[in-house]
């Protein structure tokens, strides 16, 4: 009997017991409500599920519809080899944020009333719609790589019929949501600090989405490859290295623009919280941006890996600085998630890359799709790709 | 015209017959455990606060263009025309974006349901229909809070502020913060004094959003033409220099 028992690693380990608490605290959220699981109160009704799971999680999973764009619109095939799993992490992740909404939510049973309760005047209706059809944009992308898996060829034919139109309507259901995530805090001018209270929230979060989305594919490429002992695409991943810097660059430089605009350059110099987390935030920004300019830095796996991860930790301060705690003061109270939060939190990401390992592991995610575009690994092929 | 509360904190002795009609009106429960409470929540909708000696009252000030209701994804939250600002616990799915949204905090959560609902003040709406006055005027003892149209309530503010110039300071509160409220105040001393917030916009908060949302139709159709075109140019630039590959 022993024998069949998965070997116990110390990652297995971790797992389990992230799981064990998020269940734990799955049963303190059923019985005993968002009052017996979380921190939130009337003064502070968004947190961590919010902040983390929804804002953070649709924008990780943003790689899906920039590598699509990339690929199939400006046709840019040497990312192709990336844009399975990039498309597999954004359908798992929009489920995955799904998920968290349904603990987050006071009323889960009722997650569909926005598609037949209609309020075109409310952020949260278009994001509502616009996540429900993404995620199932997605799910057909993401279907022909079942359909290969089995072999099953006249849907495969059937579905590469409409895959143009429905990737363009990928792009512009995403510009739409990920852009509206932002808008959804317009309407506090009064309580978000004024460092991230910007009207243009929406381009900004529009545009760092963009970014992240080549950081998260830059990421994941990095871990796939250690875990299934594939070679790491790095002349491509490294071009995509170059691009992020580039992205980063326009950001950091409209965000700069923004804040001169609107006079509040001033408060960089307040010792306040807020004022720490935003140069924590930026920092994880321009210390990437600079060194991926170094093609030393993108040629190396390990500083090219360290880069993206920090633009991924980067964006992460920015929307959970706009989603909680620029909010804290304007809101005239201080929150800190409960133990139960964070668990869920914990298990929700563990789950999301158990199943990505899975299906990696699986279905044809990385390998031979595609393989004839696939140029030679050789160095130069680095600075070829975006130069259109 | 759209009906309106005007509280004159002057007036207000403190004695929280309000809050002891509300909780009636509403078949919350009322005794000197929650009558203690100095703040609004799920199982008390109206709160008489005393700031030093001036009392003030927190109720939802049901705004003429109401954030909570602009914002709410499934339309349960509605500004009547009658005034107040109504709520549909049917619809209700528990997202709190009203609660967010809000800038004077007044939506509170019944955190501790299962079936959780958001709670609020809404003016009595279903005595107003009745041409009743709310519940909170209909027991003030001393005329503090009283009842009636939004234009009336504010001329007739006007008129005691200049009747009485050393009693009250120059200003009611509730004209044109966020746009305008239903709810409006007369005080002593500045309002932030008595707890209410001063540092709002003028403008109604629904609008912030609405300028960007009514992009949305441009993007989509601007959107739409750009991808497919580039679309188009890039797969003809392939196809062209496939074919002439193949020439060569």
């Amino acid at each position: 009997m022993k024998v069949s028992l998965p070997k116990i690693t110390v990652w297995r380990a971790i797992f389990a017991a992230i799981m064990m608490s998020g269940m734990y605290a799955t049963y303190l959220r059923v019985m005993y409500g968002l009052g017996g699981s979380t921190n939130l109160s009337d003064k502070f009704p968004w947190g961590l599920w919010i902040g983390f799971d929804v804002m953070c999680g649709v924008g990780l999973a943003a790689g899906g519809f920039t590598l699509v764009a990339l690929v199939h619109i400006f046709n840019i095939e040497t990312y192709k080899p990336v844009l399975r799993p990039a498309i597999l992490t954004a359908f798992l992740g929009y489920t995955l944020v799904v998920v968290g909404l349904l603990y987050d939510l006071g009323r889960p049973d009722r997650l569909w009333h926005p598609l037949v309760m209609w309020n075109p005047h409310s952020v949260m209706f278009e994001v509502a719609w616009c996540v429900t059809l993404y995620s199932t944009v997605l799910f057909l992308e993401f279907l022909p790589v079942v359909f290969e898996k089995f072999g099953m060829h006249k849907p495969l034919a059937w579905i590469h019929r409409i895959s143009v139109p429905l990737m363009i309507l990928g792009v512009l259901l995403s510009t739409l949501h990920q852009s509206s995530l932002g808008t959804l805090f317009l309407i506090v001018p009064e309580k978000l600090y004024a460092l991230w209270y910007t009207p243009i929230l929406p381009l900004l979060f529009w545009m760092s989405a963009i970014a992240v989305g080549l950081a998260m594919t830059i990421f994941e490429s990095w871990h796939s490859s250690r875990a299934f002992g594939r070679a790491l695409e790095l002349p491509l991943l490294a071009s995509m290295g170059r691009v992020l810097a580039v992205l980063m660059s326009v950001y950091l430089w409209v965000r700069f623009l923004d804040m001169t605009h609107r006079h509040v350059l001033g408060l960089l110099a307040v010792n306040r919280t807020e004022t720490w987390l935003f140069w924590l935030e930026i920092a994880l920004m321009v210390v990437p941006t600079v060194l991926l300019y170094q093609s030393k830095v993108r040629m190396r796996p390990g500083a090219l890996y360290a880069c993206a991860v920090m633009v991924v930790f980067g964006f992460m301060a920015n929307r959970l600085n706009v989603g909680i705690t620029g909010l804290e003061a304007g809101s005239g109270t201080h929150y800190v998630p409960k133990w139960s939060e964070i668990a869920i939190t914990l298990s929700i990401v563990a789950a999301g890359f158990a199943i990505f390992h899975f299906v990696a592991q699986n279905f044809p995610v990385f390998e031979a799709h595609g393989h004839e575009h696939v140029p030679a690994p050789q160095e130069e092929t680095e600075e070829d790709p975006v130069a259109v | 015209m759209s009906k309106a509360i005007l509280y004159d904190s002057t007036l207000c002795i403190g004695c929280k017959a309000c809050e002891s009609g509300c909780a009636e009106r509403w078949g919350l429960p009322y005794n000197d455990k929650v009558a203690a409470e100095e703040k609004i929540s799920a199982h008390k909708l109206t709160a008489v606060e005393t700031h030093g000696e001036h009392y003030s009252r927190r109720l939802c000030m049901n705004c003429v263009q109401p954030a909570c209701a602009s914002v709410c994804p499934v339309g349960a939250i509605q500004k009547t025309a009658l005034g107040p600002v109504v709520y549909d616990a049917d619809k209700c799915m528990g997202c709190r974006y009203c609660m967010q949204a809000c800038p004077f905090q007044v939506p509170s959560y019944e955190w501790d349901a299962r079936l959780p609902r958001m709670r609020k003040c809404d003016m009595c709406s279903d005595r107003q229909i009745q041409g009743k006055q709310t519940a909170c005027a209909d027991a003030c003892p001393v005329g503090a809070t009283i009842c009636g149209e939004r234009d009336a309530l504010l001329a007739e503010a006007k008129k005691r502020i200049a009747e009485k110039p050393q009693a009250y300071i120059d200003k009611v509160y509730g004209v044109q913060e966020v746009g305008g409220t239903s709810v409006l105040y007369l005080s002593a001393v500045p309002f932030e004094q008595i707890g209410l917030r001063t540092k709002l916009p003028m403008e109604a908060l629904p609008e912030t959003t609405w300028r960007v949302l009514e992009l949305v139709p441009d993007v989509v159709s601007t959107g739409t033409v750009l991808l497919g075109g580039i679309w188009w140019i890039t797969n003809r630039r392939a196809e062209v220099a496939k074919k002439e590959g193949r020439r060569k």
